[in-house]
């Protein structure tokens, strides 16, 4: 009797348990404000960056700022949509904690490196696309691989980070392929090195930043995807979307867009920058 | 949650056995590595005292993370190609053995003296006397904080999913961001390692009534 007395104790905590957690998990987020509303009064708009990504989002450790061409885009639209004084304040995050961040309310848009995909636009609402980029692969100097097809081989460890869109890409163009899920780029690059993998594949913008960091490495077989990046935004944001939108088209209309991409890609060996400059 | 559960069971299941087999094999060697530098550190041989207290404090005190990384990224480069799953648990060994041997340590050393000078008047030689007669009650009082250990070095296994060791925090988070959806992903992976720490929470404290 006192076994299922026992017994039944510990039932009832689990139970109790499952009953919390879930109660936790049905909550509704935080972010039913009006966002634009909000960072006009405060004069700052909160944009998630990554820290880890050269030319894109890099945290300068020297004076803490984030710095690259999302860190520079978001700072031009800013100051369109909010005028001169507007401020733009930067949370890092990664591919796994971006989406989380969003909905939570703890920033009020993504712009770090982020492919407009269906199920993704299940979850947020993308702007319009701001860079056009394209799944490619890094490897050795004088690696064999040198396009997808060379990794479609039973035991080809592929290296990829955890909640990138590249990841599903990989297990589709090379299903026969291993994928390792490392937590950020910097992690990957140094699983690349130490030879846990033949190969690193994100998109090409993030790899030719790799490659110019890391001599003895080169970015190979072209793109074989399109991933066009695009500013995510809570679902019901409307007038939030709207003003991204149309100061997205303002820096592209007076230059400010084509400046920050050569100031980061202009120098970097194999980028097209004709192509995508806008 | 059941969404999850249905949806990636195979993945989770699959991470629960990596997470398993990573904590059995961490808990064999550690617990026998770990009484070993025990030993080391009661022994009367000063060298080997030294040698017992420097492998202790220095895992003792570095983050598991740092030494997983170490063996993940620093060994392939210069001595043998071994995966993530290897790496993660030939650190979380070395971490936990650390721990483990301070822990038999103050079993040995809380075992009275009289109990090794009788073996040894007895004719016993030192290491029959350790063996037969120390050992045995030094595991008896050392039970639950051995048992608390053993719930950590299991929690601890999460560190393979830093080094890409397909358990069930590599799992998870490959989970959470495939479906977006964060917190059940995450609430599934806690229930999950429950599945394997109330158990052994249960054993441990059966154990040391049994023998108590």
């Amino acid at each position: 009797m006192k076994k299922l007395n026992r017994f039944l104790g510990v039932l009832g905590m689990v139970g109790l348990l499952a009953v919390v957690l879930t109660a936790c998990g049905s909550r509704k987020s935080l972010s039913q404000q009006d966002v634009l509303a909000n960072d006009k009064a405060s004069k700052t708009i909160t944009w998630g960056v990554k820290a880890d990504t050269k030319l894109f989002g890099l945290m300068d450790v020297k004076d803490n700022t984030i710095k690259g061409f999302d860190a520079d885009i978001a700072t031009a639209l800013t100051k369109k949509i909010l005028g001169k004084d507007g401020k733009a304040k930067f949370v890092q995050v990664t591919s796994q904690t971006r989406i989380p961040l969003l909905k939570n309310g703890n920033i009020d848009a993504i712009i770090a490196t982020m492919t407009i995909t269906p199920e993704r636009e299940k979850q947020v609402d993308f702007s319009d696309s701001y860079f056009d980029a394209g799944q490619s692969l890094l490897v050795k100097n004088n690696s064999k691989i040198k396009s997808v097809k060379d990794l479609n081989k039973t035991g080809t460890k592929v290296i990829g980070v955890t909640g990138a869109n590249s990841v599903a890409n990989i297990k589709k163009f090379a299903p026969k392929a291993q994928v390792l899920e490392l937590s950020d780029y910097a992690q990957a690059m140094t699983a690349l090195k130490s030879g846990q993998g033949v190969a690193l594949t994100t998109d090409n913008g993030i790899l030719y930043g790799m490659a110019s960091q890391n001599p003895g490495y080169k970015v190979v077989g072209g793109a074989f995807t399109k991933e066009p990046y695009g500013i995510a935004i809570n679902k019901g944001q409307g007038a939030f979307k709207k003003s991204v939108n149309q100061a997205l088209k303002e820096i592209e209309a007076d230059g400010t867009y084509n400046r920050i991409l050569k100031k980061w890609f202009g120098n970097v060996a194999g980028f097209n920058y004709k192509e995508a400059s806008r | 949650m059941i969404y999850i559960l249905t949806h990636y069971w195979s993945e989770l299941i699959q991470g629960l056995g990596y997470t398993l087999l990573s904590s059995i094999i961490a808990l064999i060697f550690s617990t026998i590595i770990g009484t070993m530098f025990a030993i080391f550190e009661v022994l009367p041989n000063r060298a080997m005292r030294i040698i017992g207290r420097i492998y202790i404090e220095i895992f003792r005190n570095i983050p598991l993370l740092v030494i997983a990384m170490f063996f993940y990224v620093i060994i392939p480069m210069y001595v043998a190609k071994i995966d993530g799953f290897t790496a993660g648990t030939i650190g979380l060994t070395i971490y936990t053995s650390s721990f483990i041997a301070e822990t038999v340590r103050a079993g040995i050393q809380s075992v009275d003296n009289g109990q090794m000078e009788g073996a040894r008047a007895n004719g016993m030689t030192y290491w029959q006397a350790m063996r037969f007669i120390v050992l045995p009650q030094a595991f008896k009082i050392v039970i639950p904080p051995l048992g608390n250990q053993f719930i950590n070095l299991v929690k601890n296994s999460s560190v393979l999913a830093f080094v890409a060791g397909f358990d069930l925090m590599y799992q998870g988070n490959s989970i959470a961001s495939l479906s977006l959806d964060t917190i059940n992903s995450y609430m599934v992976v806690g229930v999950f390692y429950l599945i394997i720490t109330l158990p052994l929470s249960y054993y441990m404290r059966h154990l040391e009534k049994r023998l108590a």
